[in-house]
C-alpha cells in the first residue's frame, strides 16, 4: 500500500474567479492527496472553495474560474495538461460526481435510467442491457423503493432523498476509481438524511471506491470520511484524521467550528396561568386551491418566548405562518392577537393590526429590494407604521441601524448587494423591528448562513427579545437552532401538529414516535453515531422507511 | 394525460373566442374604409340613383349590425359570400352566370400561399435549428458571428432587394433558377416546385435569423443548469450534451417563434409575391382593398386570422407536450 502511488495527488493547486473583470483568489496553493478506497471529508463554510477544489480535483472549473497554478494529477495523469479528449474519456468512467441538487442534476426531459445507462454506453463500457440490469442491481443496493421500475420514471417523479441515491447510482455506473460527493444531503431533510448517507457509505465500502466528501455540516462528515481537511477561504486551515480531528483540533478556527453548538439561552420562567397569549392559533385550517395542507393546527405564544416550530419540509410550518400572516386566509378556525380575532384576510385586518405581525425571511438575499438603499428599505415602515418623515425617520433608521450592530453612516446609502449573507438577514431584522411588533415569525432565518454566522443572528435575536418582550415564532428544521433558542416547541408532520410543549419537556423521553425519529435522526459529532443507529433501528427501518409506517 | 387535453381543450375555446372577436374588429375596420365598391366601380360621374341601386343589390344600403351577423352566419356555414367584383358585372351584364363565390376566389390563391409557406418551411426551419446549435456549441467563434452577421443582415434587408439579389444571382448571371414564379393549376409537382424555389429562398433568408438565433439563446441560456454539467462531468461530448440534454428543454421557446414565422409565411408576403409575379393570397388581398371588394377582404383577414391562432395553438400543445411534468404527472 505504502509504495503504490496516490490516487489523487494536487499539488500547490490556486485557483481564481472573475468578478467585475478581474481575477480573484478562490484556493490559495492547497496541497491534497488521495489513496484508493479513501473519504476524504473536506469542510468549511460557504465561500471556503470546497466545491470549486472538488471539482479541480476532476480537472474541471466552472465557467469564470480558471486554474493559475499547481499541478492535478490523477493516477499518475496530468489533467491539467491532458486533452479534452483524455479528460472526457476519464470523466464519468473513472472520476464521476454527485451534486448537491439531484433534482436540479438530472435532466427534466429523460428518465432516469436513460441518464443512468448513458454514462458506461457511451464509454463503451457496457451495452445498454446490462447496463440497465446493473442499474436496477444498483438501486437495489442503494435501497431505492421499487429498484426494478423506479428507473422507467422521470424524475420530476421521484422523491428528493430518492433522487439523490439514484444520482449516486448513477456515479457508479462505471465503477469509477474516484467519486466526489459534492453536499449530497445539505438538502434534505434530518430523516431523508440518514437513508442516504448509510447508503452512500456502504456502497462506497463495498466497491472500494476513494471519494472526496464536500460538506459544511461536521457531523455529517464525521460519519463518512477517514480523514477531514478544514478550508478557511481557499487556505488549507488543517487536516487529521477523522477521530483526531473531532477530539483534538489543533488550530483556533477549528475549534471554534466545534464550539458553535454550544450557545444556549437560560431557561425562562414559565408562563403565568391566565396570561393571554400574544397570537393564539386555534383550531386552523387551511388549504392551497383545493388541496388540504394544515389540519386543526392550534397553539398560542407568548409575550418574550420562542415558540420553535418544527417539522420535514411539507409539513405545514410555512403555511401556518402564512395564515398568521393573512396572506392565505384559513378555509377553517381563527388567530387572535392579544385576545382579540384577527381578520382572517390581511387586506381586512387595520393598519395597526399589520404593525404587531412582522416577518423576517429565509432568503435575506431575494427579500431586500436590489434597487433600493439599506437607509430606504428601513425607513419605508418607519413612515408607513409610524407616519414619521425627514429627521425624525432617520434618526428613527439611525437607531435601528445600531440596534443591529451595523454602523449607521457607513451603511445607510449601502445597497444590499454591497453586504455579506449575515448583514442582509440583520437588515431583514431591522426591516421588521422598524414596525415595533410585538410578534415577528422567523421563517428558516439561518439556515441560509454560516454556523458561526447564524449564531451570531441567534445571539442579536435573543438580545433583542430579552429588550423589547417581542414574541418569536421561529420556523426551522434544525433541531439544533432549536435547543439553542426556543422556550417551547411545536413539531408539525403532515400539517398536523404531533407533539407540543416546553422545550426541556420535548428534548426528554418518552417522546412521541415521530419527535423521536426526528431527534435521533440529528447527525451528532460521535464517528460511530451513524453505525450505532442503523444497528439500534434495523435496516428496514431507517429515514424514510421510518417516517412511512408512522 | 386527462391533465393535457383539459388544457387543449381550454386553449381551443380560447382560440374560437379570440377568432369571434377578430371577426368583429375586422367588420368595423373594412367598414371604416373611405369610400365603398359602388362609388368606387361607376366613378365620378356616377348618378345617385345608379350608385344607390348597385347598394342595394350588394346589401350595402342594410345597417352595419345586420350585415355582421349576415356575413357570421354565412361564414359559420361555410359560405363566405360573394365577391362584389364578380358578381357586380354579372348583375349589370344580366346574364348572372359569372358570379363568382369567394372562396371559389380564394381557394387556389390559398392553396398556392400554402405551398409556397411549406416549402420555405421544409428548407428554413431545419437550417435554422442546425445553425442555431451549432452555433451555441462553437458560441464566440468565428462561425458564430458569421452565422449571426449573415442571419442578421439578411433579416435587415428589405425583402424586395433581397429578392432581386437572388435573382441577380441565381436567374440572370448564372440561369439556375426561373426568376418568374408564374405557377397555374394543373403544373407538375417538380415544375411548381422548381418555379417556387427562388421566392422560398427569399423568404427562408427573412425567416432564418429569428428562430437561429431564438435556438442559439434558448440553448445557451440553460448550459448553466446543473443538469448541464453533470452530462459534462460524465464526461459526454459537447455535441451531445447540446442535442441531447440541452435542446429538448430548449423545444418550448423554439416552437413558439417557428409558429410566428410560419404565421408571417401565410400572412405577410405580398412583396414577394408581387417580385416574383407569384399568384398566391397576399396579392389578391391587396387588389380587393384597391377595389373596395368588401367580402373577399373580410375573408383574408379571417383566413390570415385563423392561421395565426391555429399555428400558436399548436405552438402551446406542442410546448405543454414538450413538458415532460404535464405529460408524465406524478
Amino acid at each position: 500500500m505504502t509504495d503504490e502511488p496516490p490516487l489523487v495527488k494536487i499539488r500547490g493547486i490556486k485557483l481564481e474567479g472573475r468578478s467585475d473583470e478581474t481575477w480573484n483568489p478562490i484556493i490559495n496553493g492547497v496541497d491534497l492527496t488521495l489513496a484508493r478506497g479513501e473519504v476524504l471529508g473536506l469542510i468549511g463554510e460557504s465561500g471556503a472553495g470546497k466545491s470549486t477544489l472538488g471539482l479541480a480535483a476532476m480537472g474541471y472549473t466552472r465557467d469564470g474560474v480558471r486554474i493559475s497554478d499547481g499541478t492535478v494529477e490523477f493516477d499518475g495523469i496530468d489533467l491539467l495538461t491532458a486533452s479534452a479528449a483524455i479528460k472526457r474519456d476519464l470523466l464519468g468512467k473513472r472520476i464521476a460526481y454527485v451534486a448537491q441538487s439531484a433534482a436540479a442534476s438530472f435532466n427534466p426531459a429523460h428518465k432516469l435510467m436513460e441518464q443512468h445507462v448513458e454514462g458506461p454506453v457511451q464509454h463503451g463500457v457496457n451495452d445498454r442491457g446490462s447496463s440497465e440490469e446493473d442499474g436496477i442491481e444498483l438501486y437495489r443496493k442503494l435501497r431505492l423503493p421499487n429498484p426494478d421500475e423506479i428507473g422507467f420514471r422521470y424524475p420530476h417523479q421521484v422523491s428528493g432523498g430518492q433522487l439523490q441515491r439514484a444520482m449516486t447510482a448513477m456515479a457508479m455506473s462505471c465503477r469509477p476509481d474516484l467519486i466526489i460527493f459534492d453536499e449530497p444531503t445539505t438538502a434534505l431533510d434530518v430523516t431523508t438524511q440518514i437513508e442516504v448517507l448509510a447508503s452512500i457509505r456502504d456502497i462506497v465500502e463495498q466497491y472500494n471506491t476513494a471519494a472526496i466528501y464536500i460538506t459544511h455540516d461536521l457531523a455529517v462528515v464525521a460519519q463518512m470520511a477517514d480523514r477531514i481537511k478544514v478550508l478557511l477561504k481557499g487556505d488549507e486551515v488543517e487536516t487529521a484524521d477523522t477521530r483526531t480531528m473531532l477530539s483534538a483540533p489543533t488550530q483556533e478556527y477549528t475549534k471554534s467550528l466545534w464550539a458553535v453548538r454550544s450557545f444556549e439561552r437560560p431557561k425562562k420562567p414559565a408562563v403565568s396561568t391566565g396570561a393571554v397569549p400574544v397570537i393564539s392559533v386555534q383550531n386552523v385550517d387551511a388549504a392551497y386551491g383545493k388541496v388540504p395542507v394544515l389540519y386543526d393546527v392550534s397553539f398560542d405564544m407568548h409575550s418574550g418566548r420562542t415558540v420553535a416550530v418544527v417539522g420535514e419540509s411539507g409539513s405545514g410550518k410555512s403555511t401556518t405562518a402564512r395564515c398568521i400572516t393573512g396572506l392565505l386566509p384559513p378555509t377553517a378556525g381563527q388567530i387572535m392577537l392579544d385576545g382579540e380575532v384577527l381578520p382572517a384576510d390581511y387586506r381586512k385586518r387595520s393598519k395597526d393590526q399589520l404593525r404587531q405581525v412582522q416577518m423576517i425571511y429565509q432568503m435575506a438575499d431575494t427579500a431586500l429590494n436590489p434597487r433600493m438603499s439599506i437607509g430606504q428599505i428601513i425607513a419605508r415602515p418607519v413612515q408607513f407604521y409610524l407616519g414619521l418623515t425627514g429627521a425624525e425617520k432617520r434618526k428613527r433608521v439611525d437607531a435601528l441601524l445600531e440596534e443591529i450592530e451595523l454602523e449607521p453612516t457607513e451603511y445607510y446609502n449601502r445597497l444590499p448587494s454591497e453586504l455579506s449573507g449575515g448583514q442582509k438577514q440583520r437588515i431583514g431584522i431591522a426591516r421588521a423591528l422598524a414596525a415595533e411588533p410585538k410578534f415577528i415569525i422567523c421563517d428558516e432565518v439561518t439556515s441560509a448562513l454560516d454556523q458561526l454566522v447564524a449564531e451570531g443572528i441567534l445571539r442579536l435575536l435573543a438580545r433583542l427579545q430579552d429588550q423589547l418582550s417581542l414574541s418569536y415564532m421561529f420556523i426551522t428544521h434544525d433541531l439544533a437552532t432549536v435547543r439553542a433558542i426556543a422556550d417551547e416547541v411545536v413539531v408539525m408532520k403532515d400539517g398536523r401538529v404531533i407533539e407540543q410543549g416546553d422545550k426541556d419537556e420535548m428534548f426528554r423521553p418518552p417522546h412521541h414516535a415521530y419527535t423521536d425519529l426526528l431527534l435521533s435522526s440529528v447527525p451528532e459529532m460521535d464517528p460511530d453515531w451513524l453505525s450505532n443507529l442503523l444497528a439500534e433501528r434495523g435496516v428496514d427501518n431507517i429515514g424514510d422507511a421510518a417516517v412511512d409506517k408512522m | 394525460m386527462g391533465n393535457v387535453l383539459t388544457i387543449i381543450l381550454q386553449r381551443l375555446a380560447l382560440g374560437a373566442l379570440t377568432l369571434l372577436i377578430v371577426s368583429i374588429v375586422i367588420f368595423v375596420a373594412v367598414n371604416l374604409l373611405p369610400g365603398d365598391f359602388a362609388q368606387n366601380i361607376l366613378g365620378q360621374g356616377a348618378t345617385p340613383e345608379a350608385v344607390d341601386s348597385i347598394r342595394r343589390d350588394l346589401g350595402l344600403d342594410q345597417p352595419p349590425v345586420t350585415r355582421y351577423f349576415d356575413w357570421l352566419g354565412g361564414v359559420l356555414q361555410g359560405d363566405l359570400g360573394t365577391s362584389f367584383a364578380q358578381a357586380n358585372f354579372a348583375s349589370f351584364t344580366g346574364t348572372d352566370s359569372g358570379a363568382t363565390t369567394v372562396a371559389a376566389q380564394i381557394a387556389p390563391r390559398f392553396a398556392n400561399t400554402m405551398f409556397l409557406a411549406m416549402v420555405t418551411a421544409i428548407i428554413a426551419v431545419p437550417l435554422s435549428i442546425t445553425l442555431g446549435v451549432l452555433a451555441a456549441l462553437y458560441r464566440n467563434s468565428v462561425f458564430d458571428r458569421a452565422a449571426n452577421i449573415t442571419t442578421l443582415s439578411s433579416i435587415s434587408s428589405p425583402e424586395f432587394f433581397l429578392a432581386y439579389i437572388l435573382i441577380l444571382f441565381l436567374a440572370v448571371l448564372n440561369p439556375i433558377l426561373p426568376s418568374l414564379s408564374n405557377i397555374y393549376e394543373g403544373m407538375a409537382f417538380s415544375e411548381r416546385l422548381q418555379k417556387s424555389l427562388l421566392p422560398a429562398l427569399t423568404l427562408t433568408l427573412v425567416v432564418t435569423a429569428h428562430m437561429m438565433r431564438m435556438t442559439r439563446a434558448a440553448i445557451i441560456n440553460l448550459l448553466a443548469s446543473p443538469y448541464i454539467e453533470m452530462a459534462r462531468l460524465k464526461g459526454l461530448s459537447p455535441m451531445r450534451v447540446i442535442v441531447k440534454h440541452a435542446l429538448p428543454n430548449a423545444l418550448a421557446p423554439i416552437i413558439n417563434v417557428i409558429a410566428l414565422n410560419l404565421a408571417y409565411l401565410i400572412t405577410g408576403v405580398v412583396v414577394v409575391e408581387v417580385v416574383f409575379v407569384y399568384p398566391g393570397i397576399g396579392q389578391l388581398f391587396v387588389d380587393s382593398v384597391k377595389i373596395r371588394d368588401i367580402p373577399v377582404v373580410q375573408a383574408c383577414c379571417l383566413i390570415f386570422a385563423t392561421a395565426y391562432i391555429l399555428l400558436n395553438l399548436t405552438a402551446d400543445i406542442m410546448s405543454i407536450l414538450s413538458n415532460p411534468r404535464l405529460r408524465h404527472p406524478k
